[in-house]
């Protein structure tokens, strides 16, 4: 059974090591459905939080597969359970008189903060997971989106728990 | 010290006195280390890249030591590529040097300029592109751990002109570590002890990962304990010596009759050092269903990648096998075995006449001691090989296992010959593969390389041949390959000795009376076009899809 799943993981913090990988991904023909990477507090190491869709083969084959390139120090697998996950979005609306305080109440709602504005358009933010933002995304269709930027999840582990400390899998 | 230097002392320090290779303007400052060090690191020219890299190959194959290949920026780098494929798709320990433009010219589409590392990502362990001469040593250092440790396979360092020229202390202390790539071999295998010890036919699958492991001993033992017949992959043969009571040989799509059936009938498989590769497993779906598969392997992603086995047992095979032997009990099996007899009965034949590959094969086996090294290139040669000739000491089969790259062959003869103290080396090629890269006979001669060049000709492309003779109604589309090439001639031209033969006799009075292995002979065997590799399971089938005649 196909489902969405997401691989956090701590990489060398070098060029290419990204490529490496996305390349992974693509030569071991799995799909990538969002990606998110930037330095952790150690300038010497990135993290990078990747969603794709596919079945347990796919989950066990990405994870062990990532574990044998030699910059990616650690693989975890994060499902719902075990996991907080966020994704950030910038959504740029056209707007009109009679629709402006529509589009603010919505973004109160949401918990955003709108960024940008004339009498044409209004930029906003909003954060929260994938669910939300593609209600919000729908929500605002009616508006008229002029683009949409999302950041793709990232997510950590609950608890006191983090990447490192979680045992490799077996 | 400069970074050319420095290469050539770390080189020197990881203990390499051979390297294959071919210069250019990139590395013309490696170059002139090598001709200053020349007493301390001997380099082989060949007359292509990809000669050289199959060369590296070759000698990493028989020595069990990385096999290091130079080559110059751009087309030089282009030319390796099938070479590190080659390496990768068989765990092969290569590193490849390769120059590129300075540093400040990178990205500009310089001239002879390629992101070779990027090219190259996904056919190897790892790659490097080295812009700080400070970190050289240890990228050196690391690449030679990462290719020679866990699963093998090759490693890629690209080396611009301007970390060549530029200078830094050599301390030879750079420290390097790699992260866990070798388990233990402390896995859990209680499972796999009870399943053994319940099974009434078992069947041991070896790939190249006992030959990695040096662990055809301890496969030997366990076979003997449990009296279970033992099939090879491809990539498995020659990792225990064909004499062994219980060896079968090749199983799968060209494999032998009885390995095959054995495996097809085994409620147990010992799956040792293999990926279940396509042309060995036919349907991989069905393949676990049938009987309890135990799979171990020293790389945790090949368990469960094609074939879902019942136990995965991640380790060093070597260590795995042993405490395998030290806790399951002795068996018998007396009813398999006399199954495996009536199996072993079946024969598939060849029909045309006694100057066939099998004859061929076979007295060339009976003229070479059991240290010879035996290449091969791709096709139905290579079948003929691997299910004919009879190999005794592990390392002496080099073929192009996974990648199947035809062409192989010239170059891992030479690399394997040079390996092997220059002993007499034998070629068993086609006139289709030989004409891919048959430049480097120019190599054998100038190396003085006592190879056996020995063409299977039959004027086609015989494997494709026969596959358009099954599959495509003899619509023979550009296998028939109209040349009137005189490979005896072609030889003579290069400088080397050119025999034919057409008849066993002929070849018996060549190899016993006319080789003198001063340096590379060719023998051009004219053989039947129709001739066919034989038994064949079509691909995705299984042992009840056989054709034996």
């Amino acid at each position: 059974m196909k489902e969405k799943f997401t691989v956090s993981l701590i990489v060398s913090n070098h060029f290419g090591v990204l490529n490496r990988v996305s390349g992974l991904y693509s030569k071991r023909n799995y799909n990538i459905d969002s990606l998110a990477v930037g330095v952790t507090e150690n300038p010497e190491y990135s993290r990078i939080t990747i969603v794709s869709t596919g079945d347990d083969y796919m989950k066990e084959q990405v994870v062990k597969q990532l574990e044998k390139l030699h910059d990616v120090k650690k693989v975890v697998l994060l499902d719902r359970e075990n996991s907080i996950g966020v994704e950030h979005m910038l959504i740029k609306l056209r707007i009109t008189e009679e629709a402006k305080p529509q589009i603010s109440g919505l973004v109160v709602e949401y918990g955003g903060n709108i960024l940008d504005f004339s009498n044409e358009f209004v930029t906003a933010e909003i954060t929260g997971s994938s669910e939300k933002i593609d209600n919000f995304i729908e929500e605002a269709r009616k508006f008229g989106i002029l683009e949409v930027c999302r950041s793709g999840l990232i997510a950590m582990i609950h608890g006191t728990e983090n990447i490192m400390s979680v045992n490799d899998i077996e | 010290m400069t970074g050319a230097q420095i290469l050539v002392e770390e080189l020197i320090n990881q203990g390499v006195d051979t390297v294959f290779g071919y210069p250019g303007g990139q590395v013309l400052n490696i170059y002139d280390e090598l001709y200053k060090n020349a007493h301390r690191i001997k380099h082989i020219l060949t007359a292509h890249e990809q000669g050289a890299v199959h060369a590296a190959d070759g000698y990493a194959r028989v020595l069990d030591k990385p096999g290091v290949v130079i080559a110059t920026s751009g087309p030089g780098a282009t030319n390796l590529v099938t070479g590190i494929a080659n390496a990768y798709l068989d765990s092969i320990p290569v590193i490849a040097i390769t120059g590129n433009v300075s540093t400040e010219l990178l990205g500009r589409d310089s001239f002879q300029e390629v992101d070779i590392v990027g090219i190259t990502q996904p056919i190897v362990k790892h790659n490097y592109i080295v812009r700080d001469v400070a970190d050289l040593e240890r990228i050196i250092k690391e690449a030679f751990l990462i290719a020679n440790t866990g699963r093998k396979g090759p490693v890629l360092i690209d080396l611009p002109k301007s970390v060549q020229v530029s200078e830094w202390e050599y301390k030879n202390e750079a420290k390097v570590s790699v992260k866990n790539l070798v388990p233990s071999g402390n896995c859990d295998i209680s499972e796999a002890v009870e399943a053994i010890k319940r099974s009434k036919r078992p069947f041991i699958y070896c790939g190249g990962g006992v030959s990695a492991a040096g662990a055809g001993e301890e496969i030997m033992a366990l076979s003997r304990k449990l009296s279970a017949p033992v099939g090879l992959s491809m990539m498995g043969i020659s990792s225990i010596p064909h004499s062994f009571e219980y060896n079968l040989g090749m199983c799968g799509m060209h494999g032998r009759y009885a390995s095959s059936a054995a495996q097809a009938n085994a409620d147990l498989i010992i799956a040792a050092g293999v990926r279940f590769s396509d042309r060995a497993t036919g349907n991989t779906r069905e393949y676990s269903k049938r009987c309890t598969v135990i799979h171990i392997d020293i790389d945790a992603s090949e368990i469960g990648k094609n074939v879902s086995p019942k136990i995965g047992l991640c380790g060093d095979i070597k260590t795995v096998i042993k405490r395998l032997i030290n806790e399951v009990p002795e068996q018998k099996n007396a009813q398999w075995l006399k199954d495996i007899e009536e199996f072993k009965a079946v024969e598939t034949g060849f029909t045309n006449g006694s100057f066939n590959p099998k004859n061929i094969i076979n007295l060339i086996n009976s003229s070479f001691d059991e240290d010879t090294v035996v290449a091969t290139d791709v096709g139905q040669h290579q079948m003929w090989v691997a299910q004919h000739y009879r190999f005794e000491k592990s390392r002496r089969l080099l073929t192009s296992g996974g990648l199947g790259t035809m062409g192989f062959g010239m170059g891992a003869a030479i690399g394997g010959c040079i390996a092997n103290d220059r002993k007499p080396t034998v070629l068993f090629t086609s006139d289709g593969s030989f004409g891919m890269n048959l430049i480097e006979m120019a190599t054998a001669v100038s190396n003085n390389l006592p190879l056996v060049v020995v063409v299977l000709n039959n004027g086609t492309l015989g494997m494709v041949r026969q596959w358009q003779t099954a599959f495509f109604e003899k619509r023979y589309s550009n296998t028939t390959l109209d040349r009137k090439t005189d490979f005896p001639l072609l030889a003579k031209a290069f400088g080397a000795k050119g025999y034919s033969a057409e008849t066993l006799e002929q070849l018996r009075d060549i190899v016993e009376n006319k080789l003198d292995f001063n340096g590379p002979s060719l023998i051009d065997c004219k053989i039947d076009k129709d001739e066919r590799v034989l038994p064949f399971i079509p691909p995705g089938g299984s042992i009840k899809d056989i054709v034996l005649n």
